[in-house]
């Protein structure tokens, strides 16, 4: 069992030490603690915020933020298992009943002897695997209720997390233990990202070229980022480099929280060098000299494999001091692991969690070029941007600009998942349309499709020929396939519920609205609702919209908006009409069912069989 | 006016305590004017207990705490061309619904009865049962406001709302001219 935990632990004095006692890196000491107790306790809290100069409740305002940071004892093994809608069709519900069964306890619990925790958890990036789980700092994919009950003794014998992925685990290289967990996904590789890639020809082209011109080929090419926002990435690049400030940050946002979003995992394991290659093309161009990659707690099975790419690059001269031996070239990164916050794949939440702070998006403007990371000038570029960046260094602007459609150049990655027989990464040229796509995939069956995740749209068989552009369907990545067996009103719900979770809580209309959103949709899922929720859930969806401090909030009322656009017949045959002005979501058998059994008898009114 | 047939008025009180139907009788003389526009249909006030023909205006006293409330609040809202909530009861479930406030138990209706006829400080049941005549109507799971029930077009707040309120309300009503209240004529305190 753990040792009764005391204010004056030592190996949390250290962890502070080596982290410098700095309160920016509260996350990093904070996952630490995670790491080592299994929990962060009341002692520990005390004991950090002594050493880094913070209130107590400072310190416990950013643990109880990330769902990866426990206020209560974990055991020493935490089981989560993916909860998102593809794993749920994929078997979720049977996987996790044979996780209770044989742990003996329930979902959010700890067994008796402190041995194993059970969680659920949002969408880990492995759609295409579903269904999935972290155990610890590995992942388990393709469950099943057998696999499921392998896993389940094996902890309970006592076997490590990581034996359960490889005989071998501990000779294996990092890369070699991530491609043993995860299957890479490439379907389809593309002429940018995923097919061969010369080893560093980017940078010592931009290192021949002056911080000005690399910015102009980025801005000639075309590139927008490539998380979904898709502001021209050339432009923040150069807002960042021309705020005078001492100090400049580049930050790779690998934060891929959008539920069906898993193409950065890829790119990240596959692509690494191509990467940080780009962070370092970008450090030149703004004149920055540190980064940070931050990486989202669910990936925390590929950070080995990303600290021996960093190691490696700094041992061949690619980061660190004088670049390729150009003197004055200096740029490094380190690693920022995220604890489980969707939110922190918003740029300003993101900046927010490097800082120590709780991932809460920042008031905008100032943005984050201008005054970012601890009020410097910071670029913050998703990872599939940075590694199309380095590609335009090397092939040259006109090669990538001529690639994809007006306004959309170059390629893109998708990652599909949901009802097709061939999910996975597909890198395609932007403008190709939805249904050529969904041919790549086979999804023939496919009725619906979420493309952009939650927070894009959410068409129907009807928009299949729409393109995949920034000004048609616009997506991230996230190609979600369902077919006409699912319920599209379950679906909307579940993404509902999803936001009501990651909400970071800091302003009421998403906070607040979203919940009632995802009142309104049960309501008309259980028959209740007519033609006035209509009218409520467009209602109340603008001004959530309307009033939202951040992107969340904008885009969570998307599922609705786009189902009730694209989907209308849904909402239509269980919309009650009420013409006779009764209220349909007033049910007299529901509401006197009490009394019935009380009383042991029926209704002389509303049970008509009684007097026969 | 003349020629015009008068426009008829029904009432009733479900879950409410008859208050506001004395408020409605506390119109004193007002009343006799009121009588020269309009008739009552059914209603306490005439003690007819069924509707002789369709009404303009049904003026609706109490929530609903059992299935007799909803099935008589169905059959006005069949039978009345403009439905008005009358009084707290009706808006909100007023007094009657305090019993909705026992929801951390698992089973509130019961735990509402017992308390209310057997295990209450202050109850004589020598019985010790809780009453069930087969001619009693069944109790809702909780108090429902009258529009959670059926469509309800106007609202006069009030516990009770004053006898003035109701007729002028129910005056300009009657003429077409009814869009909303003075915001002083409700204020309470």
């Amino acid at each position: 069992m753990l040792d009764h935990p005391r204010e004056d632990d030592p190996v949390i004095t250290a962890i502070c030490r080596d982290l410098g006692n700095d309160r920016h890196r509260l996350l990093d000491i904070l996952l630490a603690i995670q790491r080592k107790d299994r929990w962060i306790s009341p002692q520990a809290l005390t004991h950090v915020a002594r050493l880094v100069g913070l209130t107590r409740i400072q310190v416990e305002g950013v643990a109880s933020f990330y769902s990866f940071l426990s206020l209560e004892p974990k055991g020493r093994v935490t089981i989560r298992l993916c909860d998102d809608i593809i794993d749920r069709h994929a078997g979720f519900a049977a996987v996790l009943r044979v996780f209770e069964e044989e742990l003996g306890i329930g979902l959010g619990q700890t067994s008796g002897d402190g041995a194993v925790s059970l969680d659920a958890t949002p969408c880990i990036g492995l759609c295409d695997q579903a269904p999935a789980a972290m155990v610890n700092d590995v992942v388990l994919t393709r469950l099943t209720p057998e696999r499921a009950r392998e896993v389940a003794r094996a902890l309970k014998a006592g076997q490590r997390p990581e034996d359960l992925i490889h005989p071998d685990f501990d000779r294996l290289t990092p890369l070699e233990r991530a491609r043993a967990a995860v299957e890479t996904g490439i379907r389809q590789a593309g002429a940018v990202l995923l097919g061969p890639v010369p080893a560093e020809a980017g940078l010592r082209r931009a290192m021949g070229m002056e911080p000005e011109q690399v910015i102009d080929t980025v801005i000639a090419s075309g590139l927008r980022g490539c998380g979904g926002a898709g502001f021209t990435s050339g432009q923040k690049w150069r807002f960042a480099a021309v705020t005078p400030a001492d100090r400049r940050f580049v930050i790779c946002n690998a934060d891929e929280g959008e539920p069906g979003t898993f193409k950065d995992r890829v790119l990240l394991t596959e692509r690494a060098d191509l990467v940080i290659e780009g962070m370092t093309i970008a450090a030149r161009a703004i004149g920055a000299r540190e980064g940070i990659l931050y990486l989202r707690g669910e990936y925390v099975y590929l950070r080995d494999h990303l600290e021996a790419v960093l190691a490696a690059r700094r041992n061949a001269g690619l980061l660190g001091h004088d670049i390729l031996g150009q003197a004055g070239f200096d740029f490094d990164l380190r690693l920022q692991l995220g604890a489980g916050a969707y939110i922190c794949g918003e740029e300003g939440a993101l900046i927010s969690s490097c800082e120590g702070l709780p991932g809460e998006p920042k008031t905008r403007p100032p943005f984050p070029v201008t005054r970012g990371y601890l009020g410097f000038p910071t670029v913050v570029n998703n990872v599939e941007t940075f590694a199309h960046a380095a590609r335009i260094l090397d092939k040259g602007a006109g090669w990538f600009h001529a690639m994809g459609t007006h306004g959309s150049h170059g390629t893109k990655l998708f990652s599909i998942s949901g009802d097709c027989t061939r999910p996975g990464v597909y890198e395609l040229p932007y403008g190709l349309e939805l249904r050529e796509l969904l041919a790549l995939a086979g999804a023939e069956d496919a009725a619906a499709v979420q493309v952009g995740g939650p927070s894009g749209t959410m068409v129907g068989r009807d928009s299949f020929h729409r393109r995949l552009t920034f000004d048609d369907l616009a997506t991230g990545g996230a190609v979600i396939v369902f077919s006409g067996a699912r319920n599209i009103l379950e679906i909307v719900e579940y993404y509902l519920s999803f936001f009501v979770h990651e909400s970071c809580g800091y302003c009421t209309p998403c906070r607040v609205g979203n919940v009632f959103l995802q009142k309104a949709i049960q309501k008309f899922r259980k028959g209740h609702a007519d033609a006035s929720d209509i009218a409520y859930l467009r209602d109340l969806s603008a001004t959530i919209i309307e009033t939202s401090r951040c992107g969340l909030g904008m885009t969570s009322p998307n599922p609705v908006l786009s189902t009730l656009a694209n989907f209308p017949l849904v909402y239509g045959a269980v919309t009650r009409s009420t013409e006779d002005g009764m209220q349909a979501s007033f049910d007299i058998q529901s509401a006197i069912d009490r009394a019935r059994g009380i009383a042991k008898r029926r209704s002389h009114i509303y049970d008509r069989d009684f007097s026969a | 006016m003349t020629g015009a047939r008068k426009l008829r008025i029904a009432t009733v009180s479900l879950a409410g305590c008859f208050g506001c139907h004395m408020a409605l009788l506390d119109m004193d003389e007002l009343l006799i004017g009121l009588m020269e526009k309009v008739e009552f249909d059914r209603s306490p006030l005439t003690d007819m207990k069924t509707f002789t023909r369709r009404a303009d205006v049904g003026i609706i006293e109490g929530g609903c705490c059992n299935e007799e409330n909803v099935h008589v609040l169905q059959d006005f809202r069949r039978n009345c061309d403009v439905l008005v909530a009358l009084g707290q009861c009706a808006i909100m479930g007023g007094l009657p619904a305090m019993r909705n406030a026992i929801m951390h138990s698992d089973d509130p209706l019961r735990e509402c009865l017992e308390e209310a006829y057997i295990s209450g400080p202050y109850i004589r049941n020598t019985t010790h049962h809780v009453p069930n005549d087969p001619v009693l109507p069944l109790v809702l799971d909780r108090v429902y406001a009258s529009s959670e029930v059926v469509r309800i077009d106007h609202q006069i707040p009030g516990c009770a709302p004053s006898g003035r309120l109701i007729h002028d309300t129910l005056v300009s009503l009657l003429a077409g001219r009814f869009h909303g209240f003075d915001p002083h004529s409700i204020r309470f305190d």
